[in-house]
């Protein structure tokens, strides 16, 4: 078949990854496509809430970045454990730093699709991939609603659920273990009682960033974690539940949504807020295991499409940017005509050197080690918190060394002995998969 | 439906109120009524973070309220009989995020 084409690349979805892609690759002097199912960037996606910079670095110079409008920036950060009534907290704050930015998604990709389009991106909003154009087993473009693109390749930056590669057969079907799902809302508040309330500065260059674990009353054995994030007149509170977790429970999340925001420690923190939007996503648990495959002819995955996050740490628009970037320079950089899936294969051997495939590789047990321990991390060590600060904060008239006794051997009665050595090694298995990673 | 899942509903309902949507006039779910009257589990009607589907007893069907739909395909992975096709809302329909 003789194809007229459209472009050099087409790059399907408009999130970090997407437009990271059509960046690199037009940079690279190629006619590039970038097509988004949203009427608006951005508008249809959603996230904890905050962008690292070391990876805009990579992406856009400084000049650039000063114009990035962001809320806030993120530089203190609190992980914390929740019991029935109180909290264990530790808190890293530096006050100087600049390494997360607090931005909104509507604003955070309009933003890079203006920069994208200054280089001279095609930018198609308002339009949906249906499927893929094949040629002889070789992607040649995009079907959307009303038309068909033409192009040497095709990036698949489409997101989690990417239908696409799942069309083409990439991938394996999703099941519910693959996946957390997340449910936020954002809160209204202004500014200064926000100020006053985390001691940030009126400038904007400070915020806060928490992660809560465990803080639910009845539901004992699930995997969840709650976010918040200060902007600048409003704040982000979600929780992440893994999807198989809430199956299994007959769960609805918008239910632990709710319990939380009643416990002391969050209701503190959205005190006279009020809501102005609800909304979800999935965030892949997929990680290296189950990793598509990333090349075939005449098509590359980045970003989340291809399951590139590290949730444990909240990480995944980093991952998008600089597996987009890499994507589009690979698309970009062939120049013999040769689109096949192992001349694309660059593209993994590129991303074995970052950060993405080493921390992927690192991390491939830790979430499914941890959820196996979720009843303990979630409800047992949070009231054994509590029962060990109880100890030492209340002047009970006991004495203290009675009490540690006490509390110590509690550790032996409480559960099966067998329940503490399966939570030793899980956390040694997780120390050793890190320290000995890539 | 028992208090604690009518609460749920309700609390739902008001979350939902905060968004905006551009309505498509056709649903982008599609529910395979065969598959599920053999399902005892009804995944769908407690995973979904919209509750966009209910199970109608008098005329034994699963139904999907698809306007309310937050476009994050949980339910789609978590039916055990894949039974729901869910495709995107057609070109610049669903959900409109500026918060998030
Ligand atoms: C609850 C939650 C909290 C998170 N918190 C953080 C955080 O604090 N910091 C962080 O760095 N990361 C965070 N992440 C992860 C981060 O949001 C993602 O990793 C990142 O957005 C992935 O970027 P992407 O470009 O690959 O995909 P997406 O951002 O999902 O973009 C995909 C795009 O493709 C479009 N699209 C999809 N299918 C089609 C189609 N068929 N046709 C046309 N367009 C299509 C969509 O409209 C969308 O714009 C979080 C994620 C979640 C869910
Ligand atoms: S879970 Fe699936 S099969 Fe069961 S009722 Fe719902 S849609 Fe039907
Ligand atoms: S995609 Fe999400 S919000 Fe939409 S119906 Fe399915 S579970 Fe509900």
């Amino acid at each position: 078949m003789d194809i007229l084409y459209n472009a050099d690349i087409i790059v399907v979805g408009a999130g970090p990854a997407g437009i990271s892609a059509a960046i690199s690759a037009v940079r690279l002097g190629k006619k590039v496509v970038l097509i988004d199912r949203a009427k608006y960037p951005g508008s249809k996606n959603m996230y904890g809430g905050a962008v690292y910079s070391e990876a805009l670095k990579q992406i856009f110079d400084e000049k650039t970045l000063e114009t990035l409008p962001y809320e806030r920036i993120i530089n203190s950060n609190t992980w914390s454990f929740l019991n029935d009534t109180g909290s264990f907290d530790l808190t890293y704050n530096n006050s100087s730093s600049k390494s997360a930015y607090a931005i909104k998604r509507f604003n955070f990709e309009r933003w890079m699709i203006d920069q994208a389009k200054k280089e001279g991106v095609y930018y198609v909003p308002n339009t949906l991939v249906v499927d893929l154009l094949d040629d002889n087993g070789y992607v040649v473009g995009v079907q959307t609603e009303l038309e068909k693109y033409y192009s040497r390749v095709v990036i698949l930056a489409d997101g989690v659920n990417s239908f696409l590669a799942g069309k083409l057969g990439l991938r394996k079907e999703f099941v519910p273990k693959d996946m957390i799902l997340s449910v936020k809302e954002t809160f209204k508040l202004d500014k200064k009682t926000i100020e006053e309330r985390f001691r940030l500065k009126s400038d904007l260059s400070n915020g806060v960033a928490k992660m809560y674990f465990g803080g639910l009353k009845e539901v004992k054995n699930i995997f969840m974690m709650t976010y918040f994030y200060t902007f600048k007149d409003t704040l982000m509170l979600g929780v992440g539940v893994s999807l198989e977790d809430l199956k299994r429970n007959r769960l609805n999340i918008n239910e632990v949504l709710d319990e939380i925001k009643e416990h002391p420690d969050i209701k503190a923190l959205i005190k006279d807020a009020y809501p102005v939007e609800y909304s979800a996503h999935l965030i892949p648990e997929t990680g290296y295991k189950k990793m598509p495959k990333l090349t075939a002819n005449g098509v590359i995955i980045a970003g989340d499409a291809a399951g590139f996050i590290n949730s444990v740490h909240f990480e995944g628009t980093n991952f998008a940017l600089i597996s987009g970037k890499l994507a589009g320079e690979t698309a970009a950089s062939i120049n013999d005509f040769d689109y096949s899936g192992w001349n694309l294969s660059q593209y993994r051997k590129k991303l074995e050197k970052t950060f993405i495939m080493k921390d992927l590789y690192s991390y491939r047990n830790i979430i499914e080690n941890l959820s196996k321990r979720s009843g303990s991390l979630s409800y047992y060590y949070p009231k054994k918190i509590k029962e060990f600060f109880e100890i030492i904060t209340s002047a009970n008239c006991i004495s203290k060394s009675s009490q540690i006794r006490k509390f110590s051997f509690s550790f032996l009665r409480d559960r099966n002995i067998t329940e503490l050595l399966k939570d030793i090694t899980t956390f040694i298995k997780c120390g050793i998969d890190i320290f000995f990673g890539k | 439906m028992d208090d604690k899942t009518k609460k749920n509903s309700k609390s739902i309902q008001d979350k939902l109120a905060t968004i905006k949507y551009n309505c498509d006039n056709k649903s982008h779910i599609t529910i395979n009524q065969n598959k599920c009257s053999k399902c005892k589990e009804k995944v769908c009607t407690f995973i979904c973070p919209a509750n966009v589907y209910k199970f109608d007893e008098t005329a034994n069907e699963v139904v999907a309220q698809y306007e309310n739909c937050l476009e994050c395909g949980a339910c789609r992975i978590s039916c055990p009989k894949q039974a729901i096709d869910w495709h995107f809302p057609a070109s610049g329909c669903g959900i409109i995020l500026k918060n998030s």
